[in-house]
């Protein structure tokens, strides 16, 4: 089969099983709008400006429910044993690893989709910058974030300690989606001239290549059983 | 595999030599630290402890080093005695930048007036500590062995391609480097204080050799008991009655 429509295949069922029981993403949303409410209540944004703290709060937002998304798709996997049948199939295991990024990059990108526009609102923001520029942004450290998280996720959710070990792996290492994200956000909300921070979107596509290549090298010794 | 005598014995008599030299080179260590070396003008008594935070840095990279080395090579090789190295070395790596991270605040409280700033040395050495604490949980919670081989030979080469990633973003994170580091840097040295600094850095790598090959001997009697127990428990499936 060929390599591009397996993973395609893989992204669609992932889809297919979100469609039919819409229990990831409604809970993923309303957990990412909880943590934009959290933060409501711990700083004072009346007095805080938002172009100061709101990069942070978006992206601990996009990052906790990223983490949960990750964990619950590799968790669906595990029952019933669905990973047997993917090893069975006659697919290449890391087109089931970029499939499985895709579908996750898909889930965290319909919770961006509508929690930043729900923090203009309720922080009362007034955005002035690209938007491209933003979608940009964020489909660049989310790819990077999901690419690190599903390696990891294929590893931890087979273990006793299961959805606990992958924030502890995955945190440090995405330390620098999280800093590229933070600061660039800060900048496109501030909206300063693109010069001012080319290098932090630079530096997120590097690390998505990066670790995309790494991962789908890597992914053969992660399923070996 | 199981028969096989505890090691050979020309490792055995390196072994105890390097046992025997690091014994030796401590106290000498220890003496030159407190005795020989004059105290610096500017932060006083406590930049000696200098002598023992800059070279467990060194032993925690060459840790860190060998990890990725010995992942790398366990994956292509399917060796077991790489993934032994690299268990042993990534533990190691943890231990000595514990001995970084504790003794870093110790110095810093009285010279630079704080426990802890995002400087980007202390910020990436912190992130690299949880990374490899992450990765030594990681092969405590798979199912077994083997398992365990793989998966952190596989975290083993993403750490290692992360870490002067993460340096770079914490740097550019912080912005300019901190003009007071530099005084650390080592420029107007005193010739004591530099013999000092490469002997300790020396007794810390000899130290961290000779732990390193300690533990590679236990991690390989693990793996015999654990072959052994495999053993027996399969013979005696097969000699129960039908």
């Amino acid at each position: 089969m060929n390599y591009w429509r397996a993973v395609l295949l893989v992204a669609a069922r992932d889809l297919k099983v979100e469609l039919r029981s819409r229990e990831q993403a409604v809970t993923l949303l309303f957990f990412a709008l909880l943590v934009l409410v959290v933060f409501n209540f711990a700083f004072d944004f009346t007095v805080i400006d938002f172009v100061t703290l709101g990069s942070g709060v978006l992206w601990v937002a996009f990052i906790f429910s990223g983490v949960l998304a990750i964990s619950r798709s590799f968790q669906l996997e595990r029952e019933q044993d669905r990973i047997q049948g993917i090893l069975l199939a006659p697919i290449d295991r890391s087109a089931f690893y970029l499939g499985k990024v895709a579908a996750t990059v898909l889930f965290m990108a319909a919770v961006e989709a509508i929690v930043v526009p729900v923090s203009v609102v309720m922080f009362n923001f007034r955005f002035s910058g690209r938007i491209a520029l933003v979608v940009l942004e964020l489909v660049l450290n989310t790819v990077g974030f999901a690419a690190v998280g599903t390696l990891f996720a294929a590893m931890t959710t087979r273990t006793r300690r299961g959805e606990l070990l992958l924030p502890l792996l995955l945190f440090p290492a995405a330390v620098p989606v999280a800093l590229a994200a933070v600061k660039t956000t800060t900048h496109l909300l501030a909206g300063r001239p693109f010069e001012r921070y080319a290098s932090w979107v630079a530096l997120s596509a590097a690390y998505d290549l990066i670790f995309l290549a790494a991962s789908v090298l890597l992914f053969d010794y992660v399923l070996e059983d | 595999m199981a028969g096989q005598p505890s090691g050979s014995g020309w490792m055995d008599t390196t072994e105890r030599a390097l046992d025997l030299l690091v014994a030796l080179l401590v106290p000498v260590c220890l003496y030159t630290i407190f005795q020989v070396v004059p105290t610096e003008e500017k932060m006083g008594v406590v930049q000696r402890i200098f002598y023992f935070h800059v070279p467990s840095a060194f032993a925690g990279f060459l840790g860190v080093v060998l990890c990725a080395v010995c992942s790398a090579l366990y994956l292509w090789t399917r060796d077991r005695r790489f993934d032994r190295v690299a268990h042993a070395s990534a533990e190691l790596g943890v231990v000595f930048f514990t001995i970084v991270l504790l003794t870093g605040p110790i110095w810093a409280r009285p010279v630079w007036g704080v426990w802890w700033t995002g400087e980007v040395r202390l910020t990436s050495t912190l992130v690299l500590w949880l990374m490899y604490a992450g990765y030594l949980i990681l092969r405590q919670s798979a199912e077994n062995p083997e398992q365990a081989a793989r998966w952190a030979g596989v975290l083993g080469i993403v750490g290692a391609l992360d870490l002067p990633i993460i340096y770079k973003s914490v740097e550019w994170w912080r912005g300019l480097h901190p003009k007071v580091l530099r005084v650390s840097g080592g420029q107007g040295l005193d010739p004591a204080m530099g013999k000092a600094f490469g002997l300790c850095v020396f007794t810390f790598v000899l130290f961290f050799t000779a732990l390193l090959i300690k533990r590679c001997r236990v991690a390989r009697l693990e793996d015999q008991v654990a072959e052994l127990t495999h053993r027996v428990a399969r013979r005696s499936v097969h000699t129960e009655p039908a």
